[in-house]
């Protein structure tokens, strides 16, 4: 018997409980990502060379190295200089930082699709550079990108299941236990396949449906005329 | 009277609720010289992608050198066509277009070999003797081993009609060939339709903005309007003595800007 | 674009050297970490082989496939995007031997990486061939050509050069992603890394040193593509 439904039911409880865990890495992970995205971005178009230069560095080098390694390298690294997070916590960072990196370069192609006489009527103006990003070049920057953020928050997603490196209980840690005990993985794993499958194609429905809403908005702010 | 070469028999095309052409009727004899010419819109550049296959039409049948183009015989009644057959009977025709279409990663010569020898299956020497002849025809065998980006526009058009010979077409189409050109390569291009038509047993279909060109050169002046042939003639009537006021019109405005 | 490199190498050379200084025992580990590297290079090479050819066949099945293959293609691309690297593996290796197929870990590792990879290379593909010119296709019915051989002929090469560039960011991904082979026993150099770290405890130094063969392997990749994206631009002249 290849397929046992029983078996099934028995360990779904189990897996969507474990869901939760993995649904909580997400968010956390893209909250940090999100956020540091956009810092490094503006880092990097920071006029001053060295500061742009170490952030291009910076994001090259988290792009270029596996997010494994970089998770193993919190968990296990960072204990040596006084800082013990636990499991969880050092994966969460470890996600956002790598997508982080990515989504720098999203913001990064946003912001730079603002125009630059932008900058110059906030100069005429007398703008300081803090309120410019913050009233002029943000609002028109950002909106046009989270298609790409979002397709990110599904890449970022579907790297949880590494977080089982570090004995994390999310879903595929708890697929490989669930697994162990009873020597039958083509359940457990075939159902996380399933739940990633599933999630994805609804998400990447649903960021279709907002780069449409968006394509028609954003070329024509304040509605119709 | 012979068959026509190409004949529109009633031929309609529309995107949607927008009729391009409407009942297009319209008959060529072999080696006659056809200039269409028409406001933007008019349909006249659907004619020729219609010939060429490009694109399907709604109804009627076109029908080139006595065969049905469009459409194929099966158990006695006309079916459209299918990819096989279209392959038999589009070797009839050959077309240059108005942004050249040249393939980039080929050599003028390669442009001019590639469908002679996949196509028709023609041996390398052969085709090589057969593109080396046109290219010399179109005044290019000193460009015969350049890439299209390292030619000017109207070399890379004269390579264009090279390599549209080179398949040995009875019907050749030019679809605003010279619209792309500088002004001062639109003469080189030209030099060379004309002496097609001189030295060559060619149907020649051509949407022209050319005024001059199609007066000169053409037998007979097809004037669009609307997806209809609002009026056609020979060139010495349709410029000089127009009977329609649209085409008096046309040509007063495209007279004017020169 | 230049940047990128000239950045990256400054901190391979800068950290490496740090963490080799002030790493007595780092010579002993040196063959171990060789090995781990050539494994996981091998996995690199062989899973992007599968990949393009994965990407090639998945892509010309969806665009001019009949409709079956058509459905197959696009099931390959959604499930193989749509569910994690990591899953497959785990499926590839856990869930076979219960269908009584037994592939040794290499091969299920080149298999499932060169799948995944493959699935995001079709979307590559596919979009190469469609932002060839409309005009090429119109030239090559125009000159009584097949679909397969102004595919294959006019189209393809064309779409080549445009490939270069992403096909060079999935090559990183694709090394980056052989990284989760050490979770299915292979001593690739993730496996090595942990397992020095279990014995030596000399944890900041073999994580940067991993780290940086991994960003030196990226390197080269991205080096490589550019001098293939150079060579294959000068071949294939641009432009109408």
């Amino acid at each position: 018997m290849f397929w046992d439904w029983n078996y099934v039911w028995e360990i779904t409880p189990t897996l969507l409980r474990a869901s939760v865990v993995t649904i909580q890495a997400t968010l956390l992970g893209f909250l940090l990502a999100a956020v540091l995205g956009l810092v490094l971005a503006i880092l990097r178009m920071s006029k001053t060379g060295w500061i742009s230069v170490t952030a291009a560095g910076f994001v090259e080098f988290i792009r270029s190295t596996p997010v494994l390694i970089q998770i193993f390298f919190i968990f296990f690294v960072f204990p040596e200089f006084g800082i013990v997070l636990p499991a969880m916590a050092a994966g969460v960072i470890a996600l956002g930082l790598h997508y982080g990196s990515y989504c720098s370069e999203v913001y990064r192609a946003g912001l730079e699709n603002v125009p630059k006489g932008q900058w110059e009527a906030s100069t005429a103006l007398n703008l300081s550079p803090y309120i410019t990003f913050r009233d002029i070049i943000i609002p028109q920057a950002i909106p046009p990108v989270v298609p790409a953020l979002g397709n990110y928050l599904v890449a970022l997603f579907k790297e949880t299941p590494l977080l089982s490196a570090i004995a994390v209980l999310e879903l595929m840690q708890t697929a490989k236990i669930l697994g162990s005990q009873s020597f039958r993985y083509v359940e457990p794993i075939t159902l996380v396949g399933g739940f990633f499958l599933v999630m994805s194609l609804v998400a990447a429905a649903f960021i279709r449906q907002l780069e449409a809403y968006l394509n028609r908005t954003l070329r024509n702010p304040g509605g119709a005329r | 009277m012979t068959t026509p070469m190409v004949k529109f028999d009633n031929v309609t095309k529309s995107y949607g609720a927008l009729t391009v052409l409407d009942s297009l009727d319209l008959e060529i004899a072999p080696n006659e010289k056809v200039a269409i010419i028409g406001p933007s819109g008019s349909g006249k550049t659907t004619v020729l992608r219609m010939l060429m296959t490009l694109e399907r039409i709604n109804d009627g049948v076109i029908y080139v050198d006595g065969e049905p183009l469009t459409h194929m015989q099966k158990n006695g009644s006309l079916v459209p066509a299918d990819e096989r057959y279209l392959r038999r009977v589009r070797g009839n025709i050959g077309m240059v277009f108005q942004h050249f279409n040249l393939f980039p990663h080929m050599s003028a010569m390669k442009n001019c070999m590639e469908a002679p020898i996949h196509v028709l299956g023609l041996s390398k020497k052969e085709a090589t003797e057969r593109a080396a002849e046109l290219l010399d025809m179109v005044g290019l065998g000193d460009k015969k081993d350049q890439y299209p980006s390292q030619l000017s526009g109207g070399q890379q058009q004269r390579v264009a009609i090279a390599r549209a010979l080179a398949m040995r077409p009875k019907v050749m189409l030019f679809d605003e060939v010279t619209s792309a050109l500088d002004p001062e390569l639109v003469g080189e291009v030209l030099n060379v339709i004309r002496r097609l038509g001189t030295e060559h047993n060619l149907t020649m279909l051509m949407v022209t903005h050319q005024m001059g060109f199609a007066k000169e050169f053409a037998d007979r002046v097809c004037f669009f309007y609307g997806g209809k042939i609002a009026e056609q003639g020979k060139p010495d009537k349709i410029f000089s003595n127009p009977e329609e006021e649209r085409t008096r019109q046309f040509l007063s405005a495209v007279l004017e800007a020169g | 674009m230049q940047l990128r490199p000239l950045a990256v190498c400054a901190i391979v050379f800068f950290t490496a050297g740090l963490a080799v200084s002030s790493f007595a025992g780092f010579r002993e580990f040196i063959p171990g970490l060789l090995q781990g590297a050539a494994i996981t290079i091998q996995i690199t090479i062989g899973g992007s082989l599968l990949a393009v050819v994965m990407a090639l066949i998945a892509a010309m099945a969806k665009m001019y496939g009949p409709l079956p293959l058509r459905w197959l293609a696009v099931a390959y691309i959604e499930v193989f995007r749509g569910t994690s690297a990591l899953v497959q593996l785990f499926w590839l290796f856990f869930v076979l031997p219960h269908f009584g197929v037994n592939l040794d870990p290499m091969a299920v590792a080149i298999t499932a990486l060169g799948l995944n990879v493959g699935a995001y290379g079709a979307e590559v593909v596919r979009g190469a061939v469609n932002a060839v010119a409309r005009g090429q296709w119109e030239a090559s019915v125009a000159l009584n050509m097949p679909r397969a051989l102004a595919l294959r002929r006019i189209i393809l090469p064309q779409a080549f050069v445009a490939m270069i560039p992403p096909w060079g960011n999935l090559f990183i991904e694709l090394l980056k992603a052989t990284a989760l082979v050490s979770l299915i026993t292979i001593s690739d150099l993730t496996f090595k890394a942990q397992q020095m770290n279990q014995t030596t405890f000399r944890t900041v130094e073999i994580f940067t040193i991993v780290l940086v063969v991994y960003l030196a392997l990226s390197v080269l990749i991205t080096v490589g593509m550019r001098t293939l994206e150079t060579f294959a631009a000068r071949g294939i002249a641009r432009g109408r």
